[in-house]
């Protein structure tokens, strides 16, 4: 369960994120979208503590993220290539992961194993190092890194972005897994509607920093999305065309 | 199209992360530089009177036997810090450059670089010299062309030389071994090399050979890069082939061993932490220059425990002063996972703690001056466990410059060691063992003098604990300035 309770950050004057109140609760799947700069990957840092609120905070599992740090054994997370330790090779990464989540190599090596189509031959037993693999493939070790040690909490910055189409299919097997599971919670980001809506039990919008739309899907759900950011498009026209 | 190409530069110069740091560091950057030329300048002008008057020497005969050493160091430095030129230029590619102008463009940069042009201010003063004492002005000119063309033959041959990694061991070992048996009169190369760079001046057209090499290196180096200019050729950054490492035996250290191993990964896998440890090596030889007597100002009692920290505290000095930013490229990371702060510290205290002990047997190789000499060793090095392994973790908290670990562009005199709070952190680190030592010679005998900075040492490994949870108070409370600090990429 994360409480999101007046919450907003302001750089030089500049509110980026401002959201009053937002709820997420215990085994949701819960998706994100917005333009660029709408305050996705802002929100996603405020969760796990990488950036300082202006005002207000955030409750993980009743603990104010930015206060104590009990929070972070039951929160994993995968932003960007920051996450990632480009000396290690994929699996040395993920036994670090699963060393700092109380897992040894035997349990990682059969945590593993589930992700061995994921993954398509492509990480594991490579003679690579994090650095050198492709972006995508980057991207698919981070993933999987956040799965390590039963997280309550999985938080996931655009994941589906620079993945190639049946590593996108998979993936988005792997999180609708978690749709039974009462206890996890899954938080996902995306610019991609058609993805989210897939495989997301409730949409949030957001637009400069603020909740425009809290969407629990639907049949219509996608339809109402695009024709929600298409009229953006609309509007701008029809302003430009008063200026 | 040449000024497309001065914009760029000049923005890429101006804008850096480095340069538009802070006005404090820009004017100390500018005293470095000024302080560089000023004693290459005074080196350049002074040495011709000092080497015939010290030494009765002939001073341009003994600067051209030592030339061969000069080249050679010049080529070891270069391939430690001067930057490939070919980085910057994969934007260029698509645009509509001609290929020609690229490379051109790339390796003209590479001659107006810092390694280049520190030299004038040595030979151009030693020429000025030469000439003033009657040496004929046709012929040192000539001279002095033809040794910068053998520096800038250095220039060209390091681009070729760019990731070869055998080289820094062949050169390296070739300098110890030729220094050595020179040192012990065994065999002298410079009686062979010097009359060699002298026939420039002897014979003036001498000179254009090293000239002409020059301009046949330049020519390589311009059909070398045209040819390579793609993505997957020149371009290429090299990949190390991954080896897994299996460090268990380190799981003896409990909790803080998953920090050890991917310390220790760290350091043996990044170009930048290498050179962190190949500085701390040649560390271990700087008490030659106390020891040895080499030195006349350095002959006083208390630069013995100066010489000894130094001695065994050089990877303490080149690696603890960096902490955390060793962890800067995947800070968010370490922020956000279930990490605890003390164990991370405790993994660096213990890494400290290792090298300065195997820095210490190391160095058993003072004995040879004496056993008060390696005293004054152990004693340094139990200084450094108990007061300085955890003095450099505070200094470094302050610290936040990200460090790019593939890269070894800033490992010297870099912009983080510049920093009030870490040069007050110095007094400790250096200044307090000195001043105990004098205290305890200069009353009943050097043997108070080790006695106290050992107390001193042990004293403060007392005190661990105390600065650990200072460390981590200041960890915690610029944690957001850290992470948005080490998200500036140069």
């Amino acid at each position: 369960m994360i409480t999101i309770e007046n919450l907003s950050k302001t750089y030089n004057g500049n509110t980026v994120l401002s959201i009053d109140e937002l709820q997420i609760p215990s085994g949701q799947i819960f998706g994100l979208v917005g333009n660029n700069g709408a305050g996705k990957t802002t929100l996603f840092s405020l969760l796990l503590d990488l950036i300082q609120p202006t005002t207000g905070f955030v409750l993980n599992n009743e603990i104010k993220v930015n206060e104590s740090e009990d929070w972070k054994p039951l929160t994993s997370a995968f932003i960007d290539e920051t996450f990632l330790i480009g000396y290690l090779t994929p699996e040395e990464y993920f036994y670090f992961i699963g060393e700092l989540r109380g897992q040894n190599k035997e349990d990682i090596d059969k945590f593993l194993v589930d992700f061995e189509d994921f993954f398509h031959g492509e990480i594991l037993g490579g003679k690579k190092y994090l650095r050198d693999l492709s972006k995508g493939n980057q991207k698919k070790a981070g993933i999987v890194a956040a799965f390590i040690g039963s997280p309550k909490v999985i938080i996931l910055d655009e994941p589906f972005a620079n993945l190639d189409p049946t590593t996108q299919i998979r993936l988005k097997k792997l999180i609708t897994k978690f749709k039974d599971d009462a206890d996890v919670t899954v938080l996902v980001s995306s610019h991609d509607l058609l993805h989210v809506t897939e495989v997301c039990e409730r949409i949030v919008v957001l637009d400069k920093g603020k909740t425009v739309k809290d969407i629990q899907k639907s049949e219509a759900t996608l339809k109402e999305l695009e024709s929600f950011f298409a009229e953006e498009i609309l509007n701008e026209s029809t302003s430009v065309e008063i200026n | 199209m040449i000024k497309h190409f001065f914009a760029l530069q000049w923005k890429a110069f101006f804008r850096s992360a480095s340069f538009s740091s802070n006005l404090v560091m820009k004017i100390f950057m500018g005293f470095m530089a000024l302080y560089m030329i000023a004693t290459f300048s005074i080196m350049g002008g002074a040495s011709y009177y000092f080497i015939e008057e010290e030494f009765n020497l002939n001073a341009f005969e003994v600067i051209n036997r030592l030339f061969i050493y000069y080249l050679v160091m010049d080529l070891l430095f270069r391939y430690m810090l001067q930057k490939m030129p070919v980085v910057n230029i994969k934007p260029l590619l698509y645009l509509p450059f001609k290929k020609g102008k690229i490379v051109q463009f790339s390796l003209w940069k590479t001659v107006f670089s810092f390694f280049n042009l520190i030299h004038a201010f040595f030979f151009i003063p030693f020429s000025v010299v030469l000439i003033i004492k009657g040496y004929p002005p046709l012929q040192v000119l000539a001279w002095l062309m033809g040794i910068y063309a053998l520096l800038y033959c250095n220039n060209f041959i390091n681009i070729f030389l760019n990731g070869v990694n055998t080289f820094l061991f062949v050169v390296f070992g070739a300098i110890i071994i030729l220094g050595g048996l020179q040192y012990y009169g065994i065999f002298d190369i410079t009686l062979y090399t010097g009359p060699i760079f002298e026939l420039m001046y002897g014979i003036p057209y001498v000179a254009f050979i090293p000239v002409l090499l020059l301009v046949g290196l330049y020519y390589i180096a311009f059909n070398y890069f045209k040819k390579n200019l793609y993505l997957d050729a020149g371009l290429a950054s090299k990949h190390q082939e991954a080896k897994e490492e299996n460090l268990d035996w380190l799981n003896r250290f409990g909790s803080i061993s998953v920090f050890l191993k991917n310390d220790i990964k760290l350091i043996k896998r990044n170009k930048r932490s290498k050179t962190a440890v190949f500085m701390s090596f040649l560390f271990v030889f700087y008490g030659l220059l106390f020891f040895t007597n080499a030195i006349e100002a350095y002959q006083g009692a208390p630069w013995r425990i100066f010489a000894s920290i130094f001695v065994t505290g050089g990877f303490l000095f080149s690696f603890g002063q960096f902490v955390p930013s060793w962890d800067s490229s995947y800070y968010p990371l370490m922020m956000s996972q279930n990490i605890r702060y003390r164990d991370y510290l405790d993994s660096k205290w213990w890494l400290m703690v290792m090298a300065t002990i195997l820095t210490t047997i190391v160095a058993s190789f003072y004995l040879y001056f004496g056993w008060e000499i390696y005293l004054a060793i152990i004693t340094g090095a139990i200084y450094n466990i108990g007061v300085n392994a955890h003095m450099v973790l505070w200094g470094g908290a302050y610290v936040k410059t990200p460090i790019d670990l593939t890269s070894n562009k800033k490992a010297f005199g870099d912009s983080q060691a510049f920093n009030a709070k870490t040069l007050l952190l110095t007094i400790p680190k250096m200044i307090l063992p000195v001043l105990l030592y004098a205290l305890g010679h200069y009353t009943v005998g050097p043997f108070l003098g080790y006695l106290l900075v050992v107390l001193a040492g042990i004293l403060g490994f007392a005190f661990k604990e105390k600065v650990f949870n200072k460390i981590e108070k200041v960890y915690k409370t610029e944690k957001y300035k850290t992470l948005v600090a080490y998200k500036q990429k140069n």
